[in-house]
């Protein structure tokens, strides 16, 4: 069973043993518009707790998409890269943007729960 | 400065508009569908866009106030005949660009529609040439609405008996609810349709018709992305006052009397640049691949000489691909020079393209 935890850049992550998926929130997709241009990491990148990963870009800008853990990369999800807007689709879903093997569990067990990520983003709209 | 607020703030809102902030006013970049939606909707139908930021500067005088905005507009101004239109740009001393516009002969003279963010410099700069027989004043009880699309004309007909016989770049007054309102056949979308100069207090009920029509609201964000894919220029983007006509590849809309004969703003450099050439030249651009090139992209040779920077960038809902416009050395100008464009540190290749991106689908 998958534990999922959030951010407060608005990323998801699933965690099941050591390996996290991880993507953007609904709410993150509402804000940005239409997804037209999505990069992900290489397999065997190591990226940092709080560091930029990947890039998202709708037409209205671009901006970038952080690690909420750190870890070593083993996918970045091609199938966003190829088609972005998906992401706009079922971004919690199908549309995650990578998967790593995580170092630090705590990382994970200090996320947002659910409640507190649909919290967060009442109090914080934009 | 306090935000402006055009008279359809409010309206916008109940649309479901997202704002943000452009030239000092709070305007709906998008609504509930989204930037695609609407850009596409636009293409296959028609969409509104409300323009009442951008000035609409009124002109009165006799054949001295032709003389005097010759002197800062390159326009063939003698000869523009009534409710005929022009598109051009009102120059600075070393041939810049302060605003590009569009100059309508009126009864009394001229109407000028400005670039919200540049209209209170415009306004300054071309009452340097002006006198006291000359009347000139912005109508801020006027709204500006553009319907466009393939079918703008069939729907405004429907609402405004006649329009649909106006002529691509011609204006002229029509009834509505008893009221007179001047509608020039136009727009920026590479579209067919219109511009509405509309009282305020008749504006929510046009808008109202449009969308019972089944007209969608646009915001600035597929306005943005419409009007790049029809290779149109954004004023503060594409165009600026270190910018002149020759390197925006916009010598065409110089006539050809007013470059033999001068007598504008800037007349010297440009009669040099259109003889030796200028040192860069606005192009089109489309990037390999889905990779966005955005304003400030650095351009570079295939052998990594840098040439040039981009000036507008976004995705292309009907091109289905990136696109760009930027300036170049005029060397790599040529449509089908392989480019290459530095985003986030990685070089990505690209070439120049032809403009429009979309081909364009107006009524002569």
């Amino acid at each position: 069973m998958s534990d999922k935890k959030y951010s407060k850049k608005h990323e998801w992550v699933s965690l099941e043993g050591e390996i996290a998926t991880v993507g953007i929130t609904k709410h993150a997709t509402e804000l940005l518009g239409d997804i037209v241009f999505v990069e992900v990491p290489e397999a065997g990148k190591t990226v940092e707790k709080e560091n930029q990963a990947a890039v998202v870009e709708s037409t209205k800008a671009a901006s970038d998409v952080y690690s909420p853990i750190t870890g070593e990369v083993i996918e970045g999800n091609k199938l966003i890269v190829d088609n972005p807007s998906s992401v706009n689709s079922d971004p919690e879903g199908t549309s995650w943007f990578f998967k790593i093997k995580i170092k630090d569990k705590n990382e994970f067990d200090l996320l947002m729960s659910k409640a507190e990520y649909e919290k967060y983003v009442e109090e914080n709209p934009s | 400065m306090n935000v402006q607020k055009t008279a359809l703030y409010n309206y916008h809102k109940s649309l479901g508009a997202k704002f943000v902030s452009f030239a000092g006013y709070s305007m709906p970049i998008q609504y509930k569908e989204g930037i695609v939606k609407e850009h596409l909707s636009t293409r296959a139908n028609a969409g509104f866009f409300d323009v009442s930021h951008m000035g609409q500067f009124f002109l009165e005088g006799d054949t001295s106030l032709t003389k005097a905005l010759e002197k800062i507009i390159p326009a063939d101004l003698n000869t523009l005949k009534l409710n005929h239109s022009k598109y051009s740009f009102l120059l600075n001393k070393d041939g810049g660009i302060i605003d590009d516009l569009i100059i309508t002969r009126t009864q009394k003279g001229f109407s000028i529609i400005l670039n919200a963010s540049c209209k209170e410099n415009d306004i300054k700069q071309i009452s340097k040439f002006l006198d006291d027989t000359h009347k000139y004043f912005l109508k801020s009880d006027l709204s500006l609405i553009a319907l466009q699309g393939p079918k703008a004309a069939e729907i405004l007909e429907k609402l405004i008996l006649g329009i649909s016989n106006l002529k691509f770049m011609t204006g002229n007054n029509f009834t509505f609810e008893g009221t007179n309102l001047y509608i020039t056949r136009s727009g920026y979308t590479g579209e067919d349709g219109f511009e509405i100069s509309i009282p305020n207090n008749k504006v929510e009920k046009l808008i109202d018709l449009l969308i019972a029509n089944k007209v969608k609201p646009v915001g600035l964000g597929a306005r943005d992305t419409l009007r790049l894919e029809a290779g149109l220029c954004l004023y503060g983007h594409d165009l600026n006052e270190k910018i002149n006509p020759v390197e925006a590849n916009l010598k065409w809309a110089i006539a050809k009397k007013r470059k033999e004969e001068g007598g504008f703003n800037g007349w010297e450099k440009i009669k040099n640049l259109l003889t030796s050439g200028s040192q860069k030249i606005r192009v089109g651009i489309l990037p390999e691949g889905k990779v966005i090139a955005r304003e400030n992209t650095k351009i570079f040779s295939p052998d990594n000489e840098e040439i040039g920077y981009v000036t507008s960038g976004t995705f292309g809902p009907s091109v289905n691909a990136p696109v760009a416009m930027g300036y170049v050395s005029p060397k790599f100008g040529e449509i089908g020079t392989i480019i290459k464009l530095e985003i986030r540190g990685k070089k990505y290749s690209g070439k120049v393209s032809k403009l429009p991106f979309y081909k364009k689908n107006y009524i002569k």
